[in-house]
């Protein structure tokens, strides 16, 4: 009988160190969620998702410059009040922190899993798959990616930091109703009547377009959604709105160009 | 379809062990019959190497059936060769013609080590698979199989899952060298069915922490895996992969 009491000790032993090795195994902090490859596409996919609902708020703003095609006396007074809006709340001032926090993340993020993942090869094919498989632009989001990040420096100078810092050397103000704002419009007129600038806005949201055509479905996908009805909808929307953002966006500059818009 | 012979030019990845550089070698080979299969062809090319006292070719095979998961040749820029669903071993001649040039390579990943020219150390995938990839069956008598009820179409999800022989195709065709569609494959079989509850959130967590610890890359969707799978495995399970990964990583008490 002195017997047993020792193998139940030894096995008790050889359990709670099974157990413990087993409980080590799968601990899960907050930093160790998202850094795994999962967790790192997961930060990639939440930042893409509130970049997309940014890209919804964007677009609706500027599209107030095309109040001036039904109505010629408008000369940019709907998008001007709507741009002051926006600049002059502290909430969305605040929420303007958080944008610049999840572009930043996006972009670094983007970077990083970029290299680390090219790493993951070292010895490469002599004949590579190409297309065979999967499209270019889903293979292409680095790049395209870097190709919207150029984009957006310009873009950031030519109207974020004028209108946010530089305003009183760069923009002329307008008064409605005796409040005086920037005059954001007519700064788009200066801009969009240079064609390299044009141009440039054109290749930035055909990059966009690319773009979103593989991200808003991938994003949706990489947070866990693979119910068959649902995926059909977010793949459709994610379409529509990959093609329908992007032209809105590349009318501005083509309206301002061809004097759809103008301030007078 | 009517037989026919052909001569084709083979381009084959030659590496003596894992520490060699390694370098393509060109053999041409004559009066293959269309109705051979691709490894046929190179145990006939094999048989002649050994004739003419040289190192035979080595490559990764078992079943021939299409079912184990051995092969693994990556055949003119493609994991398994042309074929849709379709394993190297049951890729058969005449879907070439006389005067092709055929270029054949190994795997090519980090976490899959060629071991001899076109054989790769797959053993990653083994210790994903001991990382979570089973369930817990108490011991004493087997319960009836009919009392634990199943809904059909989580059964038919769950074996179209479990479908996946590990080859590995899924590797060696993502740009990310990423094992996603396997281990969501293995994560997707279990997690659908209720024998598989008891470790639902430790397997998902387990076994992407040993698919990361492997050196594998993460997903991006390309879908270029689904497009070369043997097993047509749905890149849907990766979705569903995230989902098991977020509900575990959020809820789980540790």
């Amino acid at each position: 009988m002195k017997i047993l009491p020792g193998a139940i000790t030894v096995g008790w032993q050889a359990y709670s160190v099974a157990l413990k090795s087993q409980l080590i195994h799968f601990r899960m902090k907050w930093s160790e969620f998202f850094t795994s490859s999962v967790g790192k596409k997961l930060v990639m996919a939440f930042t893409g998702l509130f970049l997309i609902s940014f890209l919804v708020v964007h677009v609706g703003i500027n599209a107030c410059v095309f109040a001036d095609i039904y109505d010629d006396t408008d000369n940019g007074k709907m998008f001007n009040k709507a741009a002051h809006f926006m600049g002059s709340s502290y909430v969305i001032r605040l929420m303007e922190i958080g944008l610049f926090i999840g572009i930043l993340a996006h972009i670094v993020q983007g970077y990083m899993l970029e290299v680390q993942n090219r790493s993951r090869r070292k010895q490469g094919y002599a004949v590579s798959m190409g297309s065979k498989g999967s499209a270019w632009y889903k293979k292409s989001m680095t790049l395209l990616g870097t190709l919207i990040l150029l984009f957006l420096i310009v873009h950031i100078s030519h109207f974020w930091v004028p209108s946010r810092i530089t305003y009183a050397e760069t923009l002329n103000q307008a008064t409605y109703n005796g409040v005086e704002v920037h005059d954001v419009f007519s700064k788009m007129a200066e801009v969009f009547s240079q064609p390299i600038w044009v141009i440039l806005y054109l290749l930035g949201c055909f990059s966009l377009a690319w773009h979103l055509l593989h991200g808003f479905q991938s994003s949706f996908r990489t947070v866990g959604v693979h119910n068959k009805k649902w995926l059909a909808l977010v793949q459709s929307v994610g379409v529509g709105f990959s093609i329908i953002v992007p032209l809105l966006f590349a009318l501005m500059p083509l309206s301002f160009y061809f004097g759809w818009v103008n301030n007078n | 379809m009517e037989h026919y012979t052909m001569n084709l030019t083979l381009k084959v990845w030659r590496q003596k062990n894992s520490n060699d550089k390694g370098r393509f070698e060109t053999y041409q080979v004559s009066d293959i019959s269309s109705e051979m299969s691709f490894l046929e062809m190179f145990d006939v090319l094999n048989e002649r190497l050994i004739k003419e006292g040289k190192d035979p070719i080595a490559f990764d095979h078992d079943c021939r059936e299409g079912i184990c998961g051995m092969c693994s040749m990556y055949i003119n820029g493609r994991p398994h060769g042309p074929w849709h669903a379709n394993t190297t071993c049951q890729l058969h001649m005449r879907a070439y013609k006389d005067g092709d040039t055929i270029v054949v390579e190994p795997w090519r990943a980090n976490s899959f080590p060629v071991l001899k020219d076109l054989v790769v150390d797959r053993a990653a995938f083994d210790r994903i698979i001991q990382a979570g990839g089973y369930i817990s069956a108490n011991t004493g008598n087997a319960v009836d199989a009919n009392a634990m009820p199943v809904e059909k179409e989580k059964a038919d999800a769950a074996f179209a899952a479990a479908a996946c022989i590990g080859c590995g195709a899924c590797v060696a065709a993502c740009k990310n060298s990423s094992a996603m569609l396997f281990l969501s494959a293995k994560v997707s079989h279990l997690a659908l069915l209720p024998q598989g509850e008891p470790e639902r959130k430790t397997r998902v967590l387990n076994m992407v922490q040993q698919m990361d610890k492997e050196g594998f890359g993460s997903c991006t969707f390309t879908e270029a895996c689904e497009a070369v799978c043997p097993k047509e495995i749905s890149v849907t399970n990766i979705s569903r992969l995230n989902k098991e990964y977020l509900a575990a990583g959020l809820s789980v008490d540790k």
